[in-house]
């Protein structure tokens, strides 16, 4: 069953590749990559190596129809990004741009072709009651009015909760770390913050450092629970690296700097995957196993959250391995005697609360 | 192979494991068991050509929801791929779910176009544009129009191929809606029009069958030459009055699927297509007035 996926790895991997695919193929691997998020990535990468007239029509109109989306995506992000600048460079204090948007912001490969859904920006946190008031002066609103999720998300998580602008409906996380503050693995957000550079052109925005690009990555990947996206975040991560690769401290430099911001556990996991699914070459001394028997584990419950897209992908019990992630997801970021009574909170919001609502 | 040459046993059959059917540059994997949207299929897709394909450009699915509502006051559900957008409704809205579906699959990824919501037929080598406000008689006059010699390109979804801004086909079903199905039968009793789905939530709808040779001749693009705004008016006497361009422009943009989407190339292809295209209100009450305008516009 998993060896469905392996046209659509193959082709993030090697887009020469797409030349020679079947309609057969491609009627499987359109699909695959547009549920996985990655079918404007594939017209992304078919354009960089001029495939266009090499693919059946109806195949590059869709990768086409996708690619033009995430393009103009792209312009609307560079837009907002001077907004945000304008609406922040009164307070003097760097604002870190993350993810999808700092991708865009550095023309990184990683940006090609690729879908968002917001702008993420991380901020020390000690500034976060001037960059909050900044922004709502700037037009941007908090979208969750109710007591309970305000208080989740500004004492146990770690970003305020989303911002929308109230012209152009875009959407902003302004987070304050890289993961929760109830998460067990404590980060270092200032020493992320402290490598940063500004991004040529504006006041006061940055963007993380290659390595601390990469990391945030992979920690995104592991902790956020966004399994739909995991394809796609694996891809990203393979074209921050893969052009680093040869460079021969890249490694050791990596793999430091996880242990500096002690993001070890996220990397090896994320690189395992890389390894396995993107034939990336890892080399053994940074894959330090953490822990043999967990890291089995862990495996092979990533490997069905990655594949979790596509029911062709998935290999058995993905729907208990969802569930574990889920799980782990969660009990990452918070201890039991908040995780529980928060879980509990949203099963009746969600049944009890919302059928009252409705009547 | 067209579907008319398939029996309806053969028909039911490869439904249930799904079939390919051609709808301009579009191909659809349409897999059901249910009846309603077999025999829908049959009535007024029997010009098209279908069968097993190697690529799909959607693969869509109507069928029961899992649970209790298979059953009880039973209602289906339209998929794309595992993905279903809209709300289960009741079963005998199943054939008209498949036309709004076949359509949400287009309007939300067929980018390679530029999609206005807007209807499109061709005579004599000139495509005419009929972009409507809902309840203006779009569709009736669509209808009537594709009844009387006009190739029907398409009655939701006009799109510009973004390569050379030629109109391109679907010559799909016409949706007429309330008051506007008696009014086509009454136009023409010939008219084939399929089973109506009452109570939805645009009120009864039924699906005009388009014409055999717009089916036939559905991958041949056109040049859009005309674009009217038609507005029936109880009463009134045929009358025309002169678009602006920038109106247009602004209308069309803002009733399209993806204007937004396509950023500078849609504001590039909807002037280039303005450029090309002379503007007219037209008024009407009678659709045989109607059909005199249309022809005088491209004799």
């Amino acid at each position: 069953m998993k060896k469905s996926c392996a046209d659509l790895l193959h082709a993030l991997t090697h887009p020469q590749a797409m030349a020679s695919f079947t309609p057969s193929q491609w009627d499987v691997v359109v699909r695959q990559a547009r549920a996985a998020g990655v079918l404007g990535r594939l017209g992304a990468l078919a354009q960089q190596h001029g495939l266009q007239q090499q693919l059946p029509e109806p195949v590059w109109h869709a990768l086409e129809a996708d690619l033009t989306f995430a393009q103009q995506q792209a312009i609307a992000v560079r837009y907002e990004l001077r907004r945000l600048d304008r609406a922040l460079a009164k307070l003097g204090i760097p604002v870190l741009i993350l993810k999808g948007a700092a991708y865009v912001a550095m023309d990184s490969p990683a940006s090609d072709g690729r879908f968002m859904s917001d702008i993420d920006i991380l901020v020390a946190k000690p500034h976060l009651m001037d960059v909050e008031s900044a922004l709502t002066g700037g037009g941007w609103t908090s979208q969750y009015h109710d007591a309970y999720d305000q208080r989740y998300y500004r004492e146990w998580m770690h970003e305020l909760p989303p911002m929308q602008h109230l012209g152009r409906h875009t959407t902003l996380d302004v987070h304050h770390n890289l993961l929760p503050e109830t998460a067990r693995i404590k980060t270092r957000p200032d020493q992320v913050i402290a490598s940063s550079h500004l991004l040529p052109g504006t006041q006061c925005l940055y963007v993380p450092d290659e390595l601390d690009l990469i990391l945030h990555s992979a920690t995104h990947l592991l902790h956020e629970g966004e399994w739909g996206h995991g394809l796609r975040d694996l891809s990203d991560l393979y074209l921050l690296i893969a052009p680093r690769a040869e460079q021969p401290d890249f490694w050791q430099r990596l793999a430091d700097r996880a242990s500096q911001l002690n993001l070890q556990r996220p990397l090896y996991y994320a690189l395992v995957e890389l390894r396995d699914l993107f034939r990336l070459a890892v080399p053994d001394n940074v894959l330090s196993t953490p822990n043999a028997i967990l890291a089995r584990l862990m495996k092979a419950l990533l490997r069905r959250g990655i594949f979790s897209f596509y029911p062709d992908c998935h290999p058995h019990l993905t729907g208990i391995a969802e569930f574990a992630l889920f799980v782990r997801s969660h009990w990452l970021r918070m201890p039991a005697h908040l995780l529980l009574p928060h879980l509990l909170y949203k099963f009746w919001k969600q049944t009890i609360a919302s059928d009252k609502e409705k009547a | 192979m067209r579907l008319n040459e398939l029996s309806s046993a053969e028909l039911h059959r490869s439904l249930a494991q799904g079939l390919g059917l051609q709808t301009g540059p579009f191909r659809f994997h349409i897999r059901t068991r249910i009846p309603g949207v077999v025999s829908g299929l049959s009535q007024l897709y029997s010009d098209f050509e279908v069968g097993n394909f190697d690529f799909y450009d959607f693969h869509v699915r109507i069928a029961p929801p899992v649970g209790l509502r298979r059953w009880f006051r039973p209602q289906v559900n339209f998929w794309m791929d595992e993905f279903s957008p809209f709300m289960p409704l009741p079963a005998d809205h199943a054939f008209a779910q498949l036309e709004w579906g076949m359509n949400w699959c287009m309007a939300g990824h067929a980018h390679h176009y530029l999609m206005f919501h807007a209807a499109v037929l061709e005579k004599n080598g000139q495509a005419v544009i009929l972009p409507g406000d809902p309840g203006a008689g779009k569709s009736t006059l669509t209808a009537a129009l594709a009844l009387s010699g006009w190739r029907l390109l398409s009655d939701e979804i006009t799109l510009v191929d973004r390569n050379d801004g030629q109109i391109v086909p679907l010559a799909r079903p016409v949706s007429l809606k309330n008051a506007s199905i008696d009014i086509i039968r009454a136009f023409a009793p010939q008219a084939v029009i399929g089973e109506a789905a009452r109570d939805t939530h645009k009120g009864t709808v039924a699906h005009l069958k388009p014409p055999g040779e717009s089916v036939a001749r559905m991958s041949e693009k056109a040049k859009a030459r005309h674009i009217i705004f038609p507005r029936w008016q109880a009463g009134a006497t045929l009358s025309t009055t002169p678009h602006a361009k920038a109106d247009a422009f602004i209308h069309l943009a803002g009733h399209a699927f993806n204007y937004n989407l396509l950023g500078a190339l849609g504001f590039d292809m909807t002037a280039r297509l303005l450029e090309a295209c002379n503007c007219q209100s037209l008024e009407y009450s009678r659709l045989e007035d109607a059909m005199d305008f249309f022809s005088e516009l491209v004799a």
